[in-house]
């Protein structure tokens, strides 16, 4: 018989039972919640008469939100100038206080983007079944965890149940062999996967993501790249356990300690699919041949190489296609054929739950030191993805170096990212953004999103266009 | 959850690949606590020529004329043609409760993205995958033919056009059973409470570190 998936190992150490008809009940162990997506499930659970079945699963923090300048956020939720976020933050706390649910409230010093909290408090384990109303829970699965979105009616099921109804999805890998250049990031693999299998390329799949590039990663790079999973249809993103996770995860607040931890490293070392697993689907990618990559249009699949120029519709046979091209075209104010690196910005976004971590700060801030943000950029923002992230980015001073350079420095949550709060752009411009999502509108009406990793960010906000980044770390600023 | 067992109406045709959670429900209406109150700002930012923003009177609001939904001729359609990847994105249950509050009953395209394919069934509203030739015909069909109908019955799996050809779509039994008789989830999850209680003491012997008892005090 073959071996066993990751996924198929995860899968089945959580299955309670399975239907005759396929459908199948997956025990969850962790629960995430945010303000956005569960108020309606505590109202259906509080309708139903239904307590939640095991409270210390569940987790939750604001992140949506939550107003990102300190003026804002002093004077707490009651301060929060939007009223109808303000009663979404507030509607999650109550809930939280009454159910007895641990929430990192808005001003908590643990507080941040909730996918980015999980791993950094230790919430989020190697072997876990994680789910939570958000589709970037594929994040998580950076840990050897299977963890993925779900919808409100979901979150509510799990509430009460501590269970999700499941299909088995499929096993594609992509498996990405060789050295990354330097100034190339994990962000340009995710991007370089996208624009290889489309965006619908892992619908149905659980998408594992081996080979020596990725094991050469860091576990925020692994993140980042687990958390574009979704942006490629696949809910679920994989990577293997080794001694990078396992490092990262000891002394974390909430991960296991002592003799529990000895048993738990045991158990998770065996967190990798086996050499004779079988999957569905296998792509591979030189990692070597990935340059920085820039999104042109609004799906994270019209993606290319920053020497490369958009694309002409009248070259392409296909209808369907040549009008998704020319209808991008248009939403994005760009000419047929136009050179990537004669986009100019209007704004800049480091920061979501894709590249909001330290390590994606450091990069960032390597190319913004000693450089000054173009005068043609109006408004270049740095959001740290949780309060840890932005105290530690304080201890290394990566806050003077972006504020000297005329960035703006922020507090945690996911801002910009799908402009909930006040951090949003107006019709017509352009922005390069870290995060995940350049649909048409997502980072506010007629906003025009390129997709970027956070050195190229920082690059783009001191030249005022997309550059190579790797010419600037060339040279000395 | 409401059942859906056979409907027949009106088609209306969206002629886009690709059709985002962002574009069905804008996030600025996610700000709402409440399930309901979506429908006026489905596919806001197309529907409407000026910026939509939450508690707006959407009645007053210039229509974008271009838009296929505002055409007389769509008027009160309840299935709605799309082409391939339709509700890419986000989790946002939002988008199936925008859809079903204005009106539709069914969506037909070529692929539907994971997510949003799953929290249809929860809502009631049905997503039916077809072939890409067959969606082209649909498609070829409703725009030749004002007040083109279709008439779907789950319990068969079919499409049925007017002139009684129709085309067979796949759904998974316990979907399809749960839809057929607008059975409610979490009901029938907790009627296995015994087996969850029964697994949960196994997995919590095996992996002991996943239930530490108290969370830490906040
Ligand atoms: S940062 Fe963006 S993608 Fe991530 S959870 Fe927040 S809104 Fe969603």
């Amino acid at each position: 018989m073959a071996g066993k998936t990751l996924y198929d190992k995860l899968w089945d150490a959580h299955l309670v039972r399975e239907n005759p008809d396929g459908s199948a009940l997956l025990y969850i162990d962790r629960h995430l919640l945010h303000e956005v997506t569960s108020p309606q499930a505590f109202e259906g659970l509080r309708l139903a008469g239904r307590k939640p079945w095991r409270i210390d699963a569940n987790l939750a923090t604001p992140d949506h939100n939550v107003p990102t300048t300190l003026v804002e956020r002093r004077g707490g939720v009651a301060a929060i100038a939007d009223p109808v976020s303000r009663v979404q933050v507030q509607t999650l706390d109550d809930n939280c206080a009454e159910y007895g649910i641990l929430e990192y409230r808005m001003n908590d010093p643990r507080q941040g983007i909730v996918h980015v909290i999980g791993p950094e408090q230790g919430a989020t384990l190697p072997g876990m079944t994680i789910v939570c109303g958000d589709s970037h829970t594929s994040t998580h699965g950076a840990f050897g965890a299977l963890a993925h979105g779900i919808g409100t009616s979901e979150v509510e099921h799990v509430l009460a149940t501590q269970c999700l109804i499941a299909q088995k999805m499929k096993n594609l890998l992509i498996r990405v062999e060789g050295e990354l250049a330097p100034g190339v990031s994990a962000k340009d693999i995710v991007l370089a996967v996208i624009g290889r299998i489309g965006t619908a390329g892992g619908t149905g799949h659980a998408l594992e993501f081996a080979g020596s590039a990725i094991r050469a990663l860091s576990m925020e790079g692994r993140m980042t790249l687990c958390n574009m999973a979704i942006e490629a249809g696949a809910r679920v993103g994989l990577i293997a356990v080794d001694d990078t996770t396992i490092d990262y995860v000891q002394g974390r607040p909430l991960a296991p300690k002592g003799a529990l931890w000895e048993q738990a490293v045991a158990s998770w070392r065996e967190l990798h699919s086996d050499p004779d697993a079988c999957f569905d689907k296998v792509v591979e990618l030189d990692a070597a041949a990935i340059k920085p990559q820039v999104s042109w249009g609004t799906s994270p699949e019209m993606v290319l190489p920053i020497d490369a120029r958009v694309p002409d519709p009248a070259a392409e046979a296909d209808p369907t296609r040549r009008d998704a091209i020319a209808r991008a075209l248009q939403y994005m104010g760009l000419q047929p054929s136009q050179a990537i690196t004669d986009i100019r910005l209007d704004r800049v976004f480091i920061g979501s739950c894709t590249n909001s971590r330290i390590e994606d700060l450091r990069a960032a801030a390597a190319v913004a030191r000693g450089r000054r943000v173009a005068a043609s950029v109006k408004q270049a923002l740095v959001v740290p993805g949780s309060m840890p992230v932005k105290r530690q980015a304080e201890a290394e001073g990566l806050d003077r170096i972006f504020i000297a350079a005329g960035f703006e420095w922020r507090e945690p949550g996911c801002s910009m990212c799908l402009a909930m709060n006040a951090d949003r752009l107006e019709a017509g411009e352009h922005c390069a953004a870290t995060s995940n999502r350049n649909f048409e509108g997502r980072q506010g009406a007629g906003g025009r999103t390129h997709l970027v990793s956070p050195a190229m960010a920082a690059a783009a906000a001191v030249c005022g266009h997309f550059v190579d980044v790797r010419e600037l770390l060339e040279q000395a600023p | 959850m409401k059942a859906f067992t056979r409907h027949e109406g009106l088609v209306a045709p969206l002629d886009r690949a690709n059709v985002d959670t962002d574009q069905i429900i804008p996030k600025q209406f996610l700000k709402s606590i409440r399930r309901t109150g979506f429908g006026p700002n489905l596919f806001d930012e197309w529907r409407y020529l000026d910026v939509g923003e939450p508690g707006q009177d959407c009645a007053q609001r210039p229509l974008n004329p271009e838009f296929v939904l505002n055409q007389p001729r769509y008027r009160g359609a309840s299935i709605l043609l799309a082409r391939e990847n339709f509700g890419c994105g986000s989790s946002r249950e939002h988008a199936p409760w925008a859809l079903d509050e204005y009106g539709f009953r069914a969506v037909i395209a070529t692929s539907f993205a994971d997510i949003f394919f799953n929290n249809c069934f929860k809502n009631g509203l049905l997503p039916i995958v077809l072939k890409a030739e067959e969606v082209d015909v649909l498609f070829r069909d409703t725009l030749a033919n004002p007040g083109y109908r279709l008439s779907i019955d789950l319990a068969s799996q079919t499409v049925a056009r007017s002139d009684g050809s129709t085309f067979a779509f796949a759904v998974d039994a316990f979907r399809k059973h749960c839809l057929l008789h607008g059975l409610d989830d979490i009901g029938l999850t907790l009627e296995h409470a015994e087996e969850i209680r029964a697994f949960e003491a196994q997995h919590r012997a095996r992996h002991p570190w996943l239930f530490p008892g108290s969370s830490p005090a906040p």
